[in-house]
C-alpha cells in the first residue's frame, strides 16, 4: 500500500505543478497522516522528497530515451484526473465519517456536522497554505448532484402518517414563517444599513430582501444532520423537518423574485401580484411534476418483475427526473422530489422484491450519507476561500435578528395554530422547534449565485456566519438542551400487531362516529381517499393479487416474512434470538378439554408437536443448504414462503385426518392405532432427520410422557393449537425445542422411542 | 327544527353530563349534536338501531354493527349497568359521545390517565361482547375478522392467524412466563391498557367536532 501511494505521489509529481494536481498529493499525505495515525508520516515526507529527486532524473531520462525506445512504463494523469480528483474527495469524506466514530468521546460532545465543518476548514487552510486556490463550493454541483439524494433520502421514508396529521402547522410554519422570517430580517437589516457608523448605505432595500430571502430559510440537511442524533420525539422533529423541506417553494419565489426586481430598484404593485401568483405555481406545479413522475413509476414497477435486478435504478432516475425536471421550469425541485417519493413509495414496495427494497433503501442512505459529508467538508473549504468583506455590524446584527425573527414567528404561529390543533404544542416544544432552525448549506450556494459585485461578498460573509453560528453554537448545544428540558425523546417503536390492528380499528370507529355526527371530517376525508385509492388506483399500479390485498395482512404478512428470514438467516440454533418469554400459542388457545383429561392431552401434545418439530427442522434445514450456494440465493426468498404454506397444508391434511377420527369414543386401542400410524408415516418421512439418539435429559422426559396410557384423546382444539403452534415460525416456545431438538440430534446412540413405537403399532 | 324550549330546559342537565368526566363542551357543540340528534331520530324522543343504520355513510364502514352497538350499550353510560337498550334518548346519545372528547391540555396529569383510562374502557366494551371482564381469542378473532370483511373475499384462516398471532404478543408481553400448561384465558382490562400504552389515545381517539371552543354563550347560564 504505501508503494502504491508513492507511485502516486510520484506521478502526480511529475506530471507539473497545477494546483489540483497538488491538492491530490497533498490530500494522498492527509490520508496517509490520518489513517496510520502519525506512525509513518515522517516516513511518506521522506520518500516523498527521495522520489522528487529520483523522478526528476527519470524524466530527463524518459526526455532523451522517448524517441528511441518504446516505454515501458507511462503515466497520463491527466487522462483520469476529473474521476480521480472526485473519489479522492469522496475518500476523504469517507475517512472522515469513520474517523469520528472509531474516535467515540469527541463524537458524543460535537455533532458530526461541525467536525465535518472543522475538517473542511483544515483543509481549506492546508490548500491555501500551499498558495493555492481552493475549490469552492460550485452551486451546481450542490444543486444538480449533492442535494437531491439528501432529498430524496429524506421524502422517500418521511412518515405519512405523523407528516399528514400535522401537515397543516408544516404548511404555516414552512409559508407564513418563512415569508415572515424574510421580511422581519430584510426590513431590520436595512433599517441597519442605515446607520451612520456601518458605512452600508449602498446597500438598498431590495438587496436587503433578497438577502433576507437566502437567509431565512430553514435548511434540510443541517436540520437532518443535527436532529438525526438527538433522537428527539416524532412530533418535534416531523414539525421541524417538513417545514425545512417545503420552506423551498417560497424560497425559490422570493429568490428570483426579489433578483429579477434588483436591477430595476422598485417592485411595483404587479410585480407583487405576479410574485404571490407564481408562489402557487411553483409550489403547485413542483408538486405536480412529483406526482406524475411518481404514478409513472409506480406504474413502471408493475412491470419490472421480469427483470428485478434493474428495479432500484428505476426508483432512483424517476426520482431524479422529476427534481431535474422541476428545475428546467424554475419550479421546485425539492418539493418535486418528495412527491414523487411519497407518491411512488406505496406501490413501488408492493411491487418490488424483498432485495430491491433493501437495495434502495441503503443506496438512499449511502448517497445522502456521503452526500452530507461532503457538503459540509465543502462548506469548511469554501470558508477559508471565498473572499470575505467583514463588516461587524451587518455580521452580528444579521445573526441577532435570524435568531429574534425565527423566536417571534414561532411563538406568534404556535399561538394561532394551537387554536386548530388537538395535541397542542408546549412552550418546550415551541422553543425546540425556534431552536432548531438551522441554516446550511442552501443558503450558502444561493448567496453564491448572486451577481458578482461588492455586495455578493459582504452578504456571502453574514451568510457564512449565520451558518457557522446556528451549526456550531445551536448543534452542539440542542443535545444538553434537551436533556435539560427533559423533552420527549422518540419511542423505540417496535412493531406490534396489536397496535396496528387497534389503530385501523380505530381509523374506523373514529370515521363511523364522525358519520354519525354528520360531520365531515378529518377520518371522514381521509377514509374516502383511502376507498378511492384501493378501487381505482391500486389496481393500476400495483401488479397482481397484492393490489386487492388489505393493509393489515401485509403488515402481517411483512412481519412473518421478517421473522422467518431471521430465523432462517440465524441458521444454527445458537444463534436464535433471546427467547424472552416462554408462551406459545398452546398457553393462548382454547382449551376445551375438561382437567381430568390433561394428563393425556399433554402426552398426545408432545407426540405431535415432536412430529410437527421435526418436520419443520427438515424444512429448516433444507433453506439453510440452499443459501449456501449464490446463484440460489433468489430461491430462498421464494422458499420461506413456500416453506410456510407447505407446512400449513401439510398440517391441515395431517390434522384433518386427526380430527376426523370421532374425538368422543371410549375404546381406545382403534384411536391410539390411528394415531400412531399417522406418527409412524411421518417418522419414515423424517427418516435422515428424525429424533434418533435422544440421549439427553430432556428427551426423556418426552419419552415418559409417551408411557402414559393414552385415555380418550383431547377435543379438538389442541391438535389445532399444535397446528397453529408449528406453524409460525416465530414461535419462541419452538425455538426453545429446536434447540432441545438439535441437542437432541446430535447424540448418537440407542432409540428409546423406536422400541416404544414398535410396541404400540398393531 | 328542533325542540328550543325543550332543548334549553335541559341545557344544563346536558353540559352536567358532558361535564361529568373532566369534559367542557360548549353550548355551541351541544346544540349542534342536539340538531343532528333530532335529525337522525325524525324529531322523537329518542333513536333506535334502525336510526342509526339507516346513515348511508355508514355503509361502506366494516365495523358499523359494532360502532351502533356501542351506542346501546349500557355499560357506556358510565351507570354500572349491563345489558343493551333499545332505545336511547339525547342524554344517552352525548353519554356516549363524550368518550370522544379530546382532553385540554391544562387538565393534570390525572386527570388525563382517567380520561384515557375511559377511552380504552370505551373500546374494550366494544370487543368484550359477552362482558366476562375479558376478551377472549373468539372475540378477538370476530374483531379482526369484521375488520377485514370489507376488503373482498379473505380467507378466515388469515384472520384467525392475525388474530392468534395478536394474541399471542398480548399474552408474552403480559405474562412473560407460562408454564407449558398454563392457558392465557384472555386479555383482561389491565393487559389492554397495556398493549396499547404505545398509542396516544387522548389524543388518537377524539373527534375535533367536539372540541373545546369557549364560543357563544347562548341560553342561560353556565358555568364555563
Amino acid at each position: 500500500a504505501l508503494k502504491g501511494e508513492e507511485r502516486k505521489s510520484r506521478s502526480t509529481k511529475d506530471s507539473g505543478g497545477s494546483s489540483t494536481l497538488r491538492l491530490t498529493g497533498l490530500l494522498c499525505l492527509l490520508f496517509l497522516v490520518f489513517f496510520s495515525r502519525g506512525f509513518a508520516s515522517h516516513d511518506v515526507v521522506s520518500e516523498k522528497s527521495s522520489g522528487t529527486t529520483q523522478e526528476d532524473s527519470r524524466s530527463q531520462a524518459n526526455s532523451t530515451a522517448h524517441k528511441k525506445t518504446f516505454p515501458v512504463l507511462s503515466f497520463n494523469y491527466e487522462h483520469v484526473r476529473t474521476p480521480f480528483e472526485i473519489s479522492l474527495w469522496i475518500l476523504l469524506a469517507l475517512f472522515m465519517k469513520l474517523g469520528f466514530h472509531i474516535i467515540p468521546t469527541v463524537s458524543h460532545i460535537v455533532p458530526e456536522s461541525c467536525l465535518l465543518i472543522f475538517v473542511g476548514l483544515l483543509v481549506g487552510g492546508i490548500i491555501k497554505a500551499t498558495g493555492e486556490q481552493p475549490p469552492i463550493l460550485d452551486s451546481n454541483l450542490f444543486f444538480l448532484y449533492l442535494l437531491p439524494p439528501i432529498i430524496l433520502d429524506a421524502g422517500y421514508f418521511l412518515p405519512m402518517r405523523p407528516f399528514t396529521e400535522n401537515i397543516g402547522t408544516i404548511l404555516m410554519f414552512a409559508m407564513v414563517g418563512t415569508l415572515w422570517n424574510v421580511f422581519f430580517i430584510g426590513g431590520m437589516m436595512y433599517a441597519v444599513c442605515q446607520i451612520d457608523a456601518a458605512k452600508l448605505a449602498h446597500v438598498d432595500l431590495l438587496s436587503c430582501l433578497l438577502f433576507g430571502s437566502i437567509i431565512s430559510a430553514v435548511d434540510p440537511v443541517s436540520v437532518l444532520a443535527v436532529f438525526e442524533e438527538i433522537h428527539i420525539n416524532e412530533l418535534l422533529h416531523i414539525l421541524v423537518f417538513g417545514e425545512s423541506l417545503l420552506n423551498d417553494a417560497v424560497t425559490v419565489v422570493l429568490y428570483h423574485l426579489f433578483k429579477e426586481f434588483a436591477h430595476e430598484q422598485a417592485i411595483t404593485v404587479t410585480g407583487a401580484v405576479l410574485g404571490v401568483i407564481s408562489f402557487f405555481v411553483v409550489s403547485l406545479g413542483g408538486v405536480m411534476v412529483g406526482v406524475i413522475y411518481g404514478i409513472v413509476g409506480a406504474f413502471t414497477s408493475r412491470f419490472t418483475s421480469y427483470s428485478r435486478v434493474i428495479e432500484p435504478l428505476f426508483v432512483f432516475l424517476y426520482s431524479y427526473m422529476a427534481y431535474l425536471s422541476a428545475e428546467i421550469f424554475h419550479l421546485s425541485g425539492i418539493m418535486s422530489l418528495i412527491a414523487c417519493g411519497v407518491i411512488m413509495r406505496p406501490y413501488v414496495e408492493a411491487n418490488i422484491s424483498h432485495k430491491s427494497y433493501t437495495t434502495v433503501k441503503y443506496f438512499l442512505k449511502m448517497w445522502s450519507s456521503v452526500s452530507d459529508t461532503l457538503i459540509f467538508i465543502f462548506l469548511g473549504v469554501s470558508t477559508v476561500a471565498g473572499p470575505h468583506t467583514w463588516n461587524w455590524i451587518f455580521v452580528i446584527f444579521t445573526v441577532i435578528f435570524c435568531l429574534v425573527s425565527r423566536v417571534l414567528g414561532v411563538i406568534g404561529l404556535t399561538a394561532f395554530m394551537n387554536k386548530f390543533r388537538i395535541v397542542k404544542l408546549t412552550k418546550k416544544d415551541q422553543f425546540i422547534i425556534a431552536y432548531g432552525g438551522l441554516r446550511g448549506a442552501i443558503a450558502f450556494s444561493l448567496g453564491f449565485l448572486l451577481n458578482n459585485n461588492e455586495i455578493k461578498n459582504l452578504f456571502l460573509t453574514a451568510i457564512i456566519t449565520v451558518i457557522f453560528f446556528t451549526v456550531f453554537v445551536q448543534g452542539m448545544t440542542i443535545r444538553p438542551l434537551v436533556e435539560l428540558l427533559a423533552v420527549k425523546k422518540k419511542k423505540e417503536s417496535k412493531e406490534s400487531i396489536n397496535e396496528e390492528i387497534h389503530t385501523q380499528f380505530l381509523d374506523h370507529l373514529l370515521t363511523g362516529i364522525e358519520d354519525i355526527c354528520g360531520h365531515y371530517g378529518h377520518h371522514h376525508w381521509k377514509d374516502k381517499l383511502n376507498r378511492f385509492n384501493k378501487t381505482y388506483v391500486k389496481r393500476w399500479l400495483i401488479a397482481g393479487e397484492r393490489s386487492t390485498e388489505p393493509q393489515l395482512i401485509s403488515f402481517y404478512n411483512k412481519m412473518e416474512l421478517k421473522q422467518a428470514m431471521m430465523m432462517v438467516e440465524s441458521g444454527s440454533a445458537a444463534k436464535l434470538p433471546t427467547i424472552v418469554s416462554t408462551v406459545s400459542i398452546r398457553n393462548v388457545q382454547a382449551k376445551g378439554s375438561p382437567k381430568p383429561s390433561r394428563a393425556i392431552s399433554k402426552s398426545r401434545e408432545e407426540e405431535i408437536r415432536r412430529v410437527l418439530r421435526a418436520n419443520l427442522q427438515n424444512t429448516r434445514q433444507r433453506l439453510r443448504s440452499y443459501s449456501r450456494y449464490e446463484l440460489l440465493n433468489d430461491a430462498l426468498e421464494d422458499d420461506i414462503s413456500e416453506a410456510r404454506f407447505r407446512k400449513q397444508k401439510e398440517m391441515e391434511r395431517r390434522m384433518s385426518h386427526y380430527l376426523t377420527v370421532p374425538a368422543n369414543r371410549q375404546e381406545t386401542p382403534p384411536v391410539r392405532k390411528v394415531f400412531f400410524q399417522q406418527e409412524h408415516k411421518v417418522y419414515t418421512y423424517d427418516d435422515s432427520e428424525s429424533p434418533r439418539g435422544r440421549a439427553s435429559p430432556s428427551c426423556a422426559d418426552d419419552v415418559s410422557e409417551l408411557k402414559e396410557t393414552p385415555e380418550k384423546p383431547d377435543q379438538s382444539s389442541t391438535p389445532r393449537a399444535n397446528r397453529d403452534a408449528e406453524l409460525k415460525p416465530k414461535e419462541q416456545d419452538d425455538q426453545g425445542d429446536q434447540l432441545k431438538v438439535s441437542r437432541c440430534l446430535s447424540d448418537p446412540g440407542p432409540n428409546p422411542e423406536d422400541d416404544e413405537d414398535s410396541t404400540f403399532l398393531p | 327544527m328542533y325542540n328550543y324550549k325543550h332543548y334549553c330546559k335541559n341545557l344544563h342537565k346536558y353540559i352536567h353530563i358532558v361535564d361529568v368526566c373532566f369534559f367542557t363542551v360548549s353550548q355551541e357543540q351541544i346544540k349542534n349534536l342536539y340538531q343532528r340528534f333530532q335529525q337522525l331520530s325524525g324529531n322523537h324522543e329518542k333513536i333506535s338501531r334502525d336510526d342509526l343504520e339507516r346513515i348511508p355513510a355508514l355503509n361502506n364502514n366494516p365495523i358499523r354493527k359494532q360502532i351502533i352497538t356501542a351506542f346501546f350499550d349500557k355499560r357506556n353510560q358510565h351507570q354500572n349497568d349491563v345489558g343493551s337498550l333499545d332505545e336511547i334518548g339525547f342524554e344517552q346519545f352525548l353519554m356516549v359521545m363524550s368518550h370522544f372528547r379530546p382532553v385540554n391540555s391544562t387538565a393534570t396529569e390525572e386527570e388525563k390517565v382517567t380520561v384515557r383510562k375511559q377511552k380504552l374502557r370505551f373500546l374494550f366494551n366494544m370487543h368484550d361482547t359477552d362482558n366476562d371482564g375479558i376478551i377472549t381469542l373468539d372475540e378477538y378473532r370476530t374483531v379482526v375478522e369484521e375488520l377485514l370483511s370489507q376488503s373482498g373475499a379473505i380467507e378466515t384462516e388469515v384472520a384467525r392467524s392475525i388474530a392468534d398471532a395478536a394474541m399471542l404478543e398480548v399474552a408474552s408481553t403480559n405474562v412473560p412466563h407460562m408454564a407449558p400448561d398454563d392457558f392465557y384465558e384472555g386479555i383482561t382490562f389491565e393487559h389492554f391498557e397495556q398493549i396499547l400504552k404505545g398509542i396516544e389515545m387522548e389524543s388518537r381517539m377524539s373527534i375535533r367536532f367536539l372540541d373545546m371552543n369557549t364560543a357563544t354563550m347562548r341560553c342561560g347560564k353556565l358555568s364555563s
